[in-house]
């Protein structure tokens, strides 16, 4: 216990305050304080580990053979730790790490979504304001909607005659159409009230889009974003394996012709982490720019 | 009768296929200048569609409204509205609520200083200075209701049109705030409208009564000038002969006369 050194003119009385005082003072083992914190990260934990824990012994158990078709998880440790353990070492310009190549990939998306974020917001708003344009044209999207990624990808190669743009394009298109559908949703659903009060304030049409349409539908178009954003990177990782480069969709396609079968699993659990942390970050941002919109 | 607000012949008919529906039949009403006017009568009778006419938030089938000597057929800030059910915008706080209408309404005509203290000023009005960085979710249902009376306030409108502002809350917070709104017409002198179906409210809070008829083909079935003394006081009112006379013939009119039949 640190304590300043008191003379001995004090009384017994003022000492003992001081004593006190100190003991009051004194630091909080830093396990006791954030005991509550520990507990919890713990139970979130242990339950994920134990089952993480238990499919790999199941996946051994199944593979175990040395002929079976597939590598056993003890083998992919033995032949692709080094992707494991050094997602970002560089040598050469094709031999890079893992999480070199999910940030290529990850700009593509980023280029891709982007567009499709602001053209899917512009689109969908004029799409719920009219209901003209909701009948012409929400068919058409719903249709649309449901071709696969990677049956634009011959279009969108003969229309750019360039691989780079056309996987930007792929994705776009992809992610495009939730985003499109479920902010027409949000703009139709916005409550009359909000318009009477838009009417009253007499809110030019940009004022209107930027101060009620937007926030009054942002949940909606959150939803959208999410479920775009998950699309783009499934569709990003399809589009790679054709168009090549250095992205991670390309270095499984890779790996397949040069039977690194171990290379393959560990990219696939670079790609779910990745498109687990895609949907977390966009959920996480829409849950704090939504705050209040719902509390009404 | 020169009349402030002149509402003049208003119908209102609504077609759905083969089948119209006559709402509101021939209403003519003038409102002077600072006269607090109330609207009553049984729900379905049209007197929200009446204001929302006067608002200009739904148009007249035939006839208009007439607001120092200008026809308005379409909404504007000269005709604030509290609605109902407050209709704060949810995603902003009490103050940026009121804000968005001043900037919008004064964002020519003051400086960023003085709209900050207009804002300011029309909140410490309804005493919501405290609460006023609040989103609409985190108070209750009267602050709310405050905040939307501070938001039309702040507009600096001709007429205030109140639609049944006190219908959603608790009888103790209409008393409260039914005593704020006779203060502010007291201090500031406004235009009202209000429509409401609380008698009570309508003999406290009004100069004139004006009584619908039942739907369909509403329409004014007597106006009933109430002619007590401002400043008004609840408690005293309640035993005074004038306050209960006037009552008394509203509740006439509503439970005698225009019986409330359920349509369906």
């Amino acid at each position: 216990m640190t304590m300043p050194v008191t003379s001995n003119e004090r009384s017994a009385g003022l000492y003992d305050e001081q004593l006190e005082e100190a003991f009051r003072r004194r630091p909080t083992p830093l396990l006791i304080k954030h005991k509550a914190r520990i507990k919890a990260f713990f139970a979130a934990v242990v339950p994920l580990l134990l089952s993480l824990g238990l499919i790999l012994l199941v996946w051994q158990l199944l593979c175990i053979k040395p002929t079976s078709a597939l590598p056993s998880p003890s083998r992919i440790w033995s032949e692709a730790n080094e992707l494991i353990l050094h997602p970002f070492y560089e040598s050469g310009s094709q031999d890079i790490g893992l999480g070199w190549r999910v940030l290529t990939s990850l700009k593509r998306v980023a280029v891709g979504f982007g567009f499709a974020s602001i053209a899917g917001i512009l689109l969908g708003a004029f799409v719920g304001q009219s209901q003209w344009a909701t009948r012409g044209l929400d068919p058409i999207f719903q249709v649309l909607r449901t071709v696969p990624p990677l049956a634009w990808l011959p279009i969108s190669l003969a229309a750019f005659r360039d691989s780079q743009p056309s996987a930007i394009f792929v994705i776009f298109i992809t992610s495009i159409w939730p985003i499109i559908i479920n902010t027409a949703v949000g703009i139709r659903n916005i409550p009359q009230d909000y318009r009477n009060v838009a009417a009253v304030l007499q809110l030019n049409p940009l004022e209107f889009f930027w101060k009620i349409m937007i926030p009054s539908a942002a949940p909606y178009i959150f939803t959208g974003l999410r479920i775009g954003i998950g699309l783009s990177w499934l569709a990003i990782v399809a589009a790679e394996m054709l168009t090549g480069g250095v992205g991670i969709g390309f270095f499984i396609w890779d790996a397949w012709n040069s039977s690194r079968l171990p290379d393959i699993f560990v990219a696939l659990a670079y790609i779910g982490i990745t498109g687990f942390v895609l949907d977390r970050v966009v959920a996480t941002i829409g849950t704090l720019a939504t705050r209040g919109v719902q509390s009404n | 009768m020169t009349g402030y607000l002149k509402i003049e012949n208003v119908c209102k008919i609504y077609t759905r296929g083969a089948v119209t529906t006559v709402v509101l039949e021939d209403i003519c009403l003038r409102v002077e200048k600072g006269e607090f006017v109330s609207i009553i009568g049984h729900s379905g009778c049209g007197k929200s569609t009446l204001l929302n006419i006067v608002a200009g938030l739904t148009s007249a089938t035939s006839g208009g409204v007439i607001l120092e000597e200008r026809e308005v057929n379409s909404p504007g800030p000269d005709r604030a509205v509290v609605f109902q059910n407050h209709s704060l915008l949810p995603w902003l706080s009490a103050y940026e609520n009121v804000r968005l209408a001043v900037d919008k309404v004064f964002g020519g005509t003051m400086s960023r200083a003085e709209r900050h203290e207009w804002t300011t000023h029309n909140l410490e009005l309804v005493q919501m200075t405290h609460a006023a960085e609040k989103r609409p979710g985190e108070i209750s249902g009267g602050m709310k209701q405050r905040v939307g009376i501070a938001r039309a306030l702040a507009m600096r409108p001709k007429v205030l049109l109140l639609d049944e502002p006190f219908g959603a809350l608790d009888a103790l917070t209409r008393a409260h705030l039914q005593d704020q709104v006779m203060a502010l017409h007291e201090s500031l002198g406004n235009t009202v409208m209000m429509i409401t179906h609380d008698v009570d409210e309508a003999v406290l809070l009004s100069d004139r009564i004006v009584m619908m008829t039942n739907g369909p083909n509403a329409t004014i079935g007597e106006a009933l000038e109430v002619g007590l003394a401002r400043p008004r006081r609840r408690v005293a009112l309640a035993a005074d002969a004038t306050y209960l006379e006037r009552r008394q013939r509203v509740l006439q009119f509503l439970y005698e006369r225009n019986r409330y039949v359920d349509a369906a």
